[in-house]
């Protein structure tokens, strides 16, 4: 008889991080792959940092009187001021009000602003979308039908009758401060309708699946088979639409400032300063209108790349 | 007293087009039979057997059993308790962790964003119990390792992720297991394998199974007692043996001559004729008697009723 060797203990692997985890996963890898995807996330990660941050990176307070010089009026970028010798990197509008810190406080407005009207469009939307696709019935052709007809009017349409509705039942003293969270509904509201869609179809596919009807099976409530069983199965389609619609929802809220029905000049998003702009651009102060239009484009367009490349990635069936 | 007491059991399913079209188009409504008037016992701690091609309405009353769906006509009833008509909610709740489910699909009866545990532990939970340790119990139970409560259902393969659908079931103590096809999705060496899984703890906990297949040679060494249907009719039952050695109705006989066998080489038999019909419009008489080589007038005007043959039940005019 020989002598067998002997087996070791069963050394069991050391499970990997959280942070090896997500390192090692598939989405990362895809993310490291893509260039796109790297300089738009750069891009909205420098511009989100800097709105946050904005009171601390910002020059000036634009909207502390006290601070304004009227001689700084129309201040060329990066050139002295005629009268008091003040450089400005990106100029002055004609209040002698700091180009960039403007921009810095109105991409504050416009973040906001896109981000809470595309969660509110979210939670309205997914509610609905998983009722209707769950309950089905007449809930479903109620909450589909007016989400049809809604589909068929303009989104920027919608927004406005539902902000000019909202001006028309506040106190005028009360319009200014209500004007963002108008904004918000407004938004909201005409953009619920794809979250509702989307999420809708994924749980009509996702309610008939076995692991529903074990969870049925078992005396789970649809409430608890919606919000624990369906809803992490339908997210993933809904984070892309949510990205797509941020930079949608960010556009809107600009088109409605540059109409005049948005932000107040109190409190200028990225398209309140647009608009100011543009009454400027003829009298060869290009600046008041380029620098807030350039930073709204950088803004939009990488939001939109990530968003496409998010969509590309979560598809198993494009790689 | 039998643990399921199916009887009359009559599904019907609406599958007309929607109002506005059918208005349009004057189309009548469509009405499906799914299931047509079963009668059957199951006693405790047996297995009773359900099998049938496709369509022939043994997933429906599997899942009219578990009060999945509920029964157009007739009652399924556990242990006296009928799912779709108890009113005292404790009651219910008692029989509901009485009875549980083991899908055809495995990759589709697991929740793909749970870890196992949560699966396993749902039944308990659910009904606010602790779950602690529970999983890991069953999961070497059904020969897994404790280590994979951790794991999500897509780092296994499909005979593990059934083995976790017997572990989900296992967890509420039940007493009645419905099998839905459980093998079906597997490859042949692995079915094996959950079927004796199946057996031993059919054994073990003195379980209560009703084991719905199209296979013929899975249930017959599973089964204590078999029914075969036909579109949505029950036309024989009886234990393996009365069925495999002296089959009675003229379509168990068909089924039994189409069965692959492994001393078949060189046999010469007819396929079998004809095709299931359409459940919408099913036929007069005897849904078999389009394909039935012994069918008589009587066959076409008078639909059969079961009737004790030889110790089992068939439905048919003509068997003897």
């Amino acid at each position: 008889m020989t002598d067998l060797p002997q087996i070791p203990p069963q050394v069991r692997a050391k499970a990997p991080s959280r942070f090896t985890r997500a390192w090692d996963s598939d989405f990362a890898y895809q993310f490291r792959r893509s260039p796109v995807a790297i300089i738009s996330f750069t891009v909205v990660l420098v511009l989100v940092l800097a709105a946050i941050f904005a009171p601390l990176i910002a020059p000036y307070d634009p909207f502390d009187p006290a601070s304004l010089n009227l001689m700084n009026g129309f201040s060329k970028p990066m050139e002295p001021n005629a009268f008091t010798g003040d450089v400005f990197w990106l100029g002055t509008d004609d209040q002698g009000r700091d180009v960039f810190s403007t921009i810095l406080y109105g991409l504050r407005i416009s973040l906001f602003v896109g981000a809470a009207a595309v969660a509110f469009a979210m939670v309205l939307g997914i509610t609905l979308g998983l009722l209707a696709g769950y309950v089905g019935g007449w809930v479903e052709t109620i909450i589909m039908r007016v989400a049809d007809v809604q589909l068929t009017f303009p989104a920027i349409l919608v927004a406005m009758l539902i902000f000019g509705i909202a001006k028309g039942i506040t106190p005028v003293e009360y319009r200014d401060q209500m004007a963002i969270w108008v904004l918000i509904v407004a938004i909201g509201l005409s953009d619920w309708v794809q979250f509702a869609r989307v999420v809708r179809g994924a749980t009509l596919v996702e309610k008939n699946k076995e692991y529903v009807q074990a969870a049925r099976l078992i005396g789970r409530g649809s409430g608890a088979i919606m919000l624990r069983h369906i809803l992490p199965n339908v997210l993933s389609p809904v984070l892309v639409i949510a990205t797509i619609s941020l930079a949608l929802a960010i556009i809107a809220e600009a088109t409605l400032s540059f109409l005049g029905v948005g932000a107040p000049p109190t409190q200028p998003s990225l398209g309140t300063l647009i608009r100011i702009g543009q009454g400027f651009l003829f009298s060869g102060e290009w600046w008041i209108l380029l620098f807030p239009a350039a930073t709204l484009l950088a803004l939009a367009l990488a939001v939109n790349l990530l968003g496409d490349w998010l969509r590309d990635a979560l598809n198993p069936k494009l790689r | 007293m039998a643990m399921i007491e199916v009887t009359h059991l009559t599904r019907i399913f609406d599958v007309s087009k929607p109002w506005l079209n059918r208005v349009l188009e004057r189309l009548p409504k469509a009405l499906l039979t799914a299931v047509s008037d079963v009668s059957f016992k199951v006693e405790e701690r047996t297995v009773y057997a359900l099998v049938g091609e496709s369509g022939s309405g043994k997933s429906t009353i599997g899942k009219m059993a578990v009060g999945l769906l509920s029964p157009s006509e007739g009652s399924v009833t556990i242990n006296g308790i009928d799912l779709t008509r108890e009113t005292d909610a404790a009651k219910m709740d008692k029989a509901r962790s009485d009875i549980q489910m083991i899908f055809q699909d495995p990759y589709a009866s697991l929740n793909p964003r749970w870890k196992v545990r949560d699966i396993i532990n749902e039944p308990v939970t659910a009904r606010g119990g602790s779950g602690v340790g529970l999983a890991e119990k069953l999961l070497e139970q059904v020969g897994l390792s404790a280590l994979d409560a951790d794991k999500f259902p897509h780092e296994f393969s499909g005979g593990q992720r059934q083995r976790i659908c017997i572990a989900r079931a296992l967890a509420s103590e039940p007493k009645l297991i419905v099998c839905d096809e459980p093998t079906s999705a597997l490859d042949v060496s692995v079915q094996a394998q959950v079927l004796n899984l199946m057996t031993n703890l059919q054994e073990d906990l003195g379980l209560t199974y009703l084991f719905i297949s199209h296979d013929l040679t899975v249930v017959q060494h599973i089964s204590d007692k078999i029914g075969v249907l036909y579109l949505g009719r029950l036309v024989e039952e009886g234990t393996p043996d009365q069925l495999f050695d002296d089959p009675k109705h003229p379509y168990t006989q068909m089924l039994l001559a189409a069965a692959p066998k492994m001393d078949g080489f060189g046999r010469e038999i007819d396929p079998p004729q004809g095709e299931i019909p359409d459940p919408i419009n099913p036929p007069t008489g005897c849904a078999f008697h389009p394909r039935c080589p012994l069918a008589t007038r009587q066959c076409s005007a008078e639909r059969p009723v079961m009737r004790e043959l030889r110790g089992a039940r068939v439905a048919c005019h003509e068997a003897t």
